[in-house]
């Protein structure tokens, strides 16, 4: 990468904010990784949000929709471990989590439908009528 | 709202050999706690059924797959993904002090639990050293 010197003698500062700019668009996002990875789907009738929940008791799962943002959040919960336990491995993570997800249309929490099975949840929500596309008749002239 | 990227927590594949099929096969995120009674594995497997659970014990290798049955909503097309479907399957060198009639296994919101009891016969042994 070049940093052209000449133009920004005036300002003895550009050039490390120039560095410094280029340095965080190449590195990677730093903190934690969000949880929980989400896929969506979408059709014509409906859109639908499948993510991986392995652990968590449909209980504690809280999902709401205002508008056109879905969230979705919950807590996993660590495992009680017995006294005296020893962790030979720990890969697996515990804590609040929380995701926010925008839809492509505005939804009522009536056409919201919630389902886990096996560890994974799968959000469907329908597309209101009035934003369906109308089909437009062509009159004969 | 921005339009970066989101950076999720990745699911690591499998190592070993791969599918015919292509599909990726993915190594299950593993909690392992010793206790006196014996060792606790606790595998997360999300989308794998009780029933499609497999775990082996072949000498001393405990192997565990878990076969997905994927999520796929009617009529829905894949828009944007964060994360992979497919199989489960890892493998895990145990000692010798494990009784494989005694393997307890159970599912529960797609992670898997395993409780391996140590064998009664395997309580330490002390041998005598004689001086010739």
């Amino acid at each position: 990468m070049l940093y052209p010197f000449h133009n920004r003698r005036r300002d003895p500062f550009a050039l490390m904010q120039s560095v410094l700019g280029d340095f965080d668009r190449i590195a990677p996002t730093r903190g934690q990784p969000v949880f929980p990875a989400v896929n969506v789907w979408q059709g014509d009738e409906a859109v639908a949000i499948t993510a991986e929940l392995p652990g968590i008791d449909p209980a504690d799962i809280d999902i709401s929709v205002k508008g056109n943002v879905l969230t979705l959040s919950g807590e996993r919960k660590a495992p009680e471990v017995p006294e005296g336990a020893r962790w030979h491995r720990n890969e697996r993570g515990y804590g609040k989590f929380s995701r926010t997800v925008r839809l492509p249309f505005a939804a009522s929490d009536d056409t919201v439908e919630a389902r886990v099975a096996n560890g994974v949840l799968r959000i469907v929500v329908g597309r209101p009528e009035e934003d369906k596309p109308r089909k437009i008749e062509i009159k004969a002239a | 709202m921005s339009n970066d990227v989101t950076q999720t927590a990745d699911k690591t594949p499998a190592e070993g050999p791969e599918t015919t099929t292509g599909a990726r096969i993915y190594r299950p995120l593993t909690d392992i706690i010793e206790t006196e009674e014996g060792v606790t594995l606790v595998l997360e497997m999300p989308g794998v059924a009780a029933e499609d659970v497999d775990v082996t014990l072949e000498q001393r290798v405990l192997t565990i797959r878990g076969k997905v049955r994927p999520t796929q909503p009617e009529k829905l097309q894949l828009a944007y993904a964060e994360y992979g479907e497919g199989d489960f399957e890892r493998a895990f060198t145990l000692s010798d002090d494990f009784d494989p009639e005694k393997i307890d296994a159970s599912v529960a919101n797609g992670v898997l639990t395993l409780t391996l009891p140590r064998a009664a016969e395997a309580k330490p042994k002390k041998i005598a050293v004689k001086a010739s």
